[in-house]
């Protein structure tokens, strides 16, 4: 298991974005961001300011602006086909099982799923006693677990989630964060996220965007995932949101 | 609970078109009365019955064909933009002719026998079918998109995996359209030049004189039609059911939910 992690870890690479992206001509934001491989980068800063279109920037999705700057990996190979994306919505088809949901990657690119390894990353994630129920019958924690089991079935090295926890109870917030980052460790990350919290829990990294630049914020010095209740945890989180207030006035 | 509403707006009707009977005193050969009509009805029961079927048959090659092909339309228009921006006007350009005005054609082109009258259902139904499916396939939500090339997908299995099951409701709006009209588009047809049919058999009984043979024809028609709205109106549902994933409600799901 070590091994396995230790070898995804060296497998992920990390990623450079510098330049300015701008809609119409008008500017949105110019950045420069390194998200190191193998860790987690938080991503917050105010509704609006691109947080989102550096996600899909990376992606390789239309933005409806311009991009002039470089987006690269660090081992100098091509992201495509490298990244697995999940959002706010779990985007699970509604006549889809459970099952059916986790392999649609396969599906969409014409290969046979793997439906052996699907039940047991459903069992990973603890849906195996409803891999044949659709998702109408799930409660939205469950439907997130499972637009995550999609997510690892796609097994790529980077993974951008765009406020994947946002719609979720306090409580069952809290528990996908600690199931994403368990399975999700030693990928590299990057989590687009309004909550100081989740940031201060999750980042190895934070960075807050405001329009001008992109800035580093200081993380507790433990790594990640860190107790909610730890002193360093709170601090963080308060000061982040402190932080969080002055750019969005 | 239905069941007893559709029969007391049944009654109502029979004793509405009764009372106007009696209250305006029209002679038989103007406006039969229920009596006269069902006695004509059932006197007439096999030559009614055989022009139904055919009538029945038109309209239901009609609506499979015209679905066909307007489906295969929608789908070759949700996957090219070019077809897109080509064809959409012409399609919108040719619901400005009124496809009844292109009967006579229609009958001179594919004869007095049910091909015309095919045609015209599945002209009729067409564009209902294409417009409605067509919406369905490109109202997909963006996040799934987004989702689907991030995974490499490509455009046809997008089209196949994504698009098509979620446009599956607006598709079985789009026929509940369609089964609406296929029996006008037939019967025009009909009434345009054909030796069978519903159509056929009420401009028969008119020159005749039997109106009270026509006004049969006219409810079989009627019924017909209610039928065939009826059983589209199942499929639709059940289209609607599949796309949103809800199990059917068996009386064991109510009670394990209560």
């Amino acid at each position: 298991m070590a091994d396995g992690a230790e070898r995804r870890m060296s497998a992920a690479p990390g990623i450079t974005l510098s330049g300015q992206h701008s809609i119409g001509g008008a500017p949105l934001f110019a950045a420069e961001m390194m998200l190191p491989g193998g860790q987690w980068t938080c991503l917050l800063g105010p509704s609006g300011i691109g947080k989102s279109t550096v996600l899909r920037l990376i992606l390789g999705l239309e933005t409806g602006g311009d991009f002039v700057g470089q987006i690269a990996a660090s081992d100098g190979q091509s992201l495509a086909n490298r990244i697995s994306y999940m959002a706010q919505s779990d985007l699970l088809m509604p006549w889809l099982s459970v099952t059916e949901n986790t392999v649609i990657g396969a599906r969409l690119r014409g290969d046979v799923p793997d439906l052996k390894r699907a039940e047991a990353l459903l069992d990973r994630v603890g849906l195996g006693p409803h891999a044949q129920k659709k998702p109408s019958a799930l409660s939205g924690g469950m439907r997130q677990r499972a637009a995550l089991a999609r997510t690892l079935m796609e097994d790529r090295p980077i993974v951008l989630l765009d406020e994947p926890f946002s719609a979720l109870d306090a409580g069952t917030r809290a528990d996908m964060q600690e199931l994403a980052a368990e399975v999700l460790a030693g990928k590299t990350v990057l989590l687009v996220t309004h909550d100081p919290a989740e940031a201060a829990r999750l980042g190895h990294q934070i960075i807050v965007m405001s329009a001008g630049e992109a800035t580093a914020w200081p993380t507790p010095a433990s790594s990640p995932i860190r107790e909610i209740n730890a002193p360093e945890t709170l601090t963080c989180q308060a000061e982040l949101l402190a932080h969080l207030r002055q750019v969005q006035a | 609970m239905t069941r007893l509403n559709i029969l007391w707006a049944l009654l109502l009707g029979l004793g509405l078109w009764q009372a106007l009977v009696i209250l305006t005193g029209a002679p038989h050969f103007i406006l039969p009365s229920p009596w006269r009509v069902a006695q004509a009805a059932w006197n007439s029961r096999v030559v009614i019955a055989e022009n139904a079927w055919v009538t029945t048959l038109e309209v239901l090659l009609g609506l499979v064909l015209g679905t066909l092909l307007g489906a295969a339309t929608a789908i070759h228009l949700a996957m090219s933009k070019t077809a897109e921006r080509l064809m959409l006007p012409i399609l919108v350009f040719t619901q400005a002719v009124p496809v009844f005005a292109l009967a006579p054609v229609l009958t001179l082109w594919f004869g007095y026998g049910i091909g015309s009258k095919i045609v015209m259902a599945v002209l009729i139904i067409y564009f209902p079918v294409t417009s409605a499916f067509h919406d369905g396939l490109t109202r997909v939500d963006r996040g799934a998109l987004d989702l689907a090339k991030s995974m490499g997908a490509t455009k046809a299995n997008i089209m196949r995996h994504i698009q098509i099951p979620h446009a599956l409701p607006a598709l079985g709006t789009g026929l509940k359209l369609a089964a609406v009209y296929a029996p006008i588009g037939a019967v025009i047809g009909e009434w345009v030049g054909a030796s069978k049919g519903l159509g056929y058999l009420m401009l028969l009984a008119n020159g005749r004189a039997k109106i009270d043979l026509m006004f049969a024809s006219l409810i079989t028609l009627a019924c017909l039609t209610v039928v065939l709205h009826w059983a589209v109106g199942l499929l639709a549902k059940r289209l609607n059911t599949y796309a949103l994933g809800v199990a059917p409600q068996t009386p064991a799901a109510r009670a394990g939910r209560a």
